[in-house]
């Protein structure tokens, strides 16, 4: 099977130092793939790199003939401005951005799909809603809602299941679990170890250089989640250039 | 006896059905952007930009005198001068932007009074400071007529990358690169609808007819569409009504233009639907769910 993306000796970081260092390899088309560490390993750093919202300090990532733009990206934290005046269906419609652009129009199609997505989440009647009244886990759907629109072949999800309730959580795992059998490539970042071992075949372990990315079993070893914290409080102010 | 209070000034004088004219125009195209100005919390740019653009205006004056398109030119050169520069330094430094935009208006400010005051007379000043709506001739109407023309057909044009980076910056960045080019032409249509506003009202005053009806909106609308249509309503009410206040009373257009505005404002404070301080105040029993 082809990749969906490929690390070639990835650096990111800021400032010089390094928070995803040497990272190295593909991901596959429709992967489904975990991204664990303790906080602080680089998981939003290499997300914000597959992206494009970081430019690499050393190695690349080939998107494999995608474009950065093409990949659905759920941030950690969305600074959405939720004072502003627009309600939840048309900050769901902005999903829709690839096909509307600047001047496309909203036709009855279009209209149907946000309709669709809104449903999928569970946010049906909401439409007419200001953002500035939902709370967080309907905010979340409404992102995911957003993401469903989209329509992308490669989702980027920064610890998308944090601080919501186990209900919506697991909603929201079922839409994940939809985009897989539909072949897509999913990337998430989650520190629920028993869910990640539970749906995801895929885990990247990162504590700043990679510690073990394979199938999930043989990465989450209470040996490799040690050396992962371990790795990952040595940070180094004056830090020597690294000759690798 | 309400005919002649409330429309006869307009029938008998042409000068007043100008006015008129002007002020509509002027609401038309500034409410909208004063609109976008404050949802992306840059209600002071709009002041700051208006300080700016005098130095501007006051160079074009001194080269040919009271003339419209010198003035005009010389205003909006220094309007995009300073939008721009203060924008560069911002992301080329440390500064952020609103330190260093004003930084820069207050040097361009200090720069246009001394010229206006070493070259012209005390009239000029007040004539640069406050407006003559009074004196509207026909091509200072056709140039406001045509900046509100072209605000709302680029408004139309930059509408949903300015709306989605108020909402969510992040999202707009990881599918479009419209952000910025929308954010730059943005800023201009704030300057050239200053410059159009100067001429009816002067630099200072400019701002009021951009931001009071925005703020006014802001307390009766949920949505964008309808706080932009509040805002070019209120806008153009303060303008009839503040020119006949002129009118019966004396008293100058110009500010009572901005003080009918700056009435409804207050009203809005106090009986605005959404946040107003008695609704807060008084909002009635708790419903059922």
């Amino acid at each position: 099977m082809s990749a969906a993306l490929e690390f070639r000796n990835l650096t990111l970081g800021y400032d010089r130092h390094p928070a995803v260092h040497h990272l190295h390899g593909p991901v596959k088309q429709g992967a489904l793939m975990a991204v664990v560490g303790p906080n602080g390993a680089g998981k939003s750093t290499l997300f914000k790199g597959i992206v494009g919202m970081l430019k690499p300090l050393a190695g690349g990532i080939d998107l494999c003939g995608a474009r950065a733009r093409d990949i659905a990206y759920l941030p950690q934290i969305a600074d959405i401005d939720r004072t502003f005046p627009i309600g939840v269906y048309d900050m769901v419609a902005m999903g829709l951005w690839r096909e509307a652009g600047l001047f496309g129009g909203i036709g009855k199609r279009e209209r149907e799909k946000v309709r669709a997505a809104m449903s999928a989440v569970g946010l049906s009647g909401f439409e007419e809603r200001p953002i500035g009244t939902l709370s967080g886990g309907q905010m979340q759907r409404a992102l995911f809602a957003r993401l469903l629109l989209q329509d992308a072949r490669v989702i980027v999800l920064d610890e998308p299941f944090n601080a919501i309730d186990t209900k919506t959580a697991a909603d929201l795992c079922d839409l994940v679990m939809r985009w897989h059998t539909e072949k897509r490539t999913v990337i998430a970042a989650l520190h629920d170890l028993d869910l990640v071992k539970s749906m995801f075949p895929e885990a990247l372990l990162l504590a700043r250089e990679p510690v073990a990315w394979g199938a999930t079993a043989e990465v989450l070893t209470a040996e490799n989640l040690l050396k992962a914290r371990r790795m990952c409080e040595a940070f180094d102010e004056h830090a020597h250039e690294c000759a690798a | 006896m309400l005919y002649d209070t409330l429309i006869s000034p307009f029938v008998e004088f042409a000068f007043m059905r100008r006015a008129l004219v002007g002020a509509f125009a002027l609401a038309l195209g500034a409410g909208p952007v004063g609109v976008f100005l404050m949802l992306r919390r840059m209600s002071l740019v709009g002041d700051a930009m208006a300080h700016a653009i005098l130095p501007g205006a006051a160079i074009g004056f001194l080269v040919s005198g009271l003339s419209l398109f010198a003035m005009t030119a010389g205003g909006l050169i220094a309007g995009f001068v300073i939008a721009v520069g203060a924008g560069i330094v911002a992301r080329a430094t440390e500064l952020k932007e609103d330190a260093s935009l004003a930084a820069f208006f207050l040097i361009s400010l200090a720069v246009g009074v001394t010229i206006v005051s070493l070259k012209g007379t005390n009239v000029d000043l007040l004539h640069f400071l406050f407006g003559t709506v009074l004196a509207l001739d026909d091509p200072t109407l056709l140039l406001i007529a045509g900046i509100t023309t072209i605000s709302l057909l680029a408004l139309a044009v930059i509408y949903r990358p300015l709306v989605l980076e108020c909402v969510d910056p992040g999202f707009l960045r990881s599918v479009s690169r419209a952000g910025a080019p929308a954010h730059i032409a943005f800023l201009a249509l704030v300057v050239m609808n200053l410059v159009g506003g100067f001429h009816a009202l002067g630099t200072l005053l400019a701002v009021g007819i951009m931001m009071l009806p925005a703020v006014i909106a802001r307390f009766w609308a949920r949505d964008i569409t309808t706080m932009i249509l509040i805002a070019v309503v209120s806008g153009a009410i303060s303008g009839y009504a503040g020119l006949l206040v002129s009118f019966h009373t004396g008293a100058p257009s110009g500010p009572a233009i901005i003080l009918v505005a700056g009435v409804l404002y207050a009203a809005s404070v106090l009986f605005g639907r959404v946040g107003g301080l008695i609704h807060l105040l008084f909002p009635g029993r708790h419903l059922e769910a």
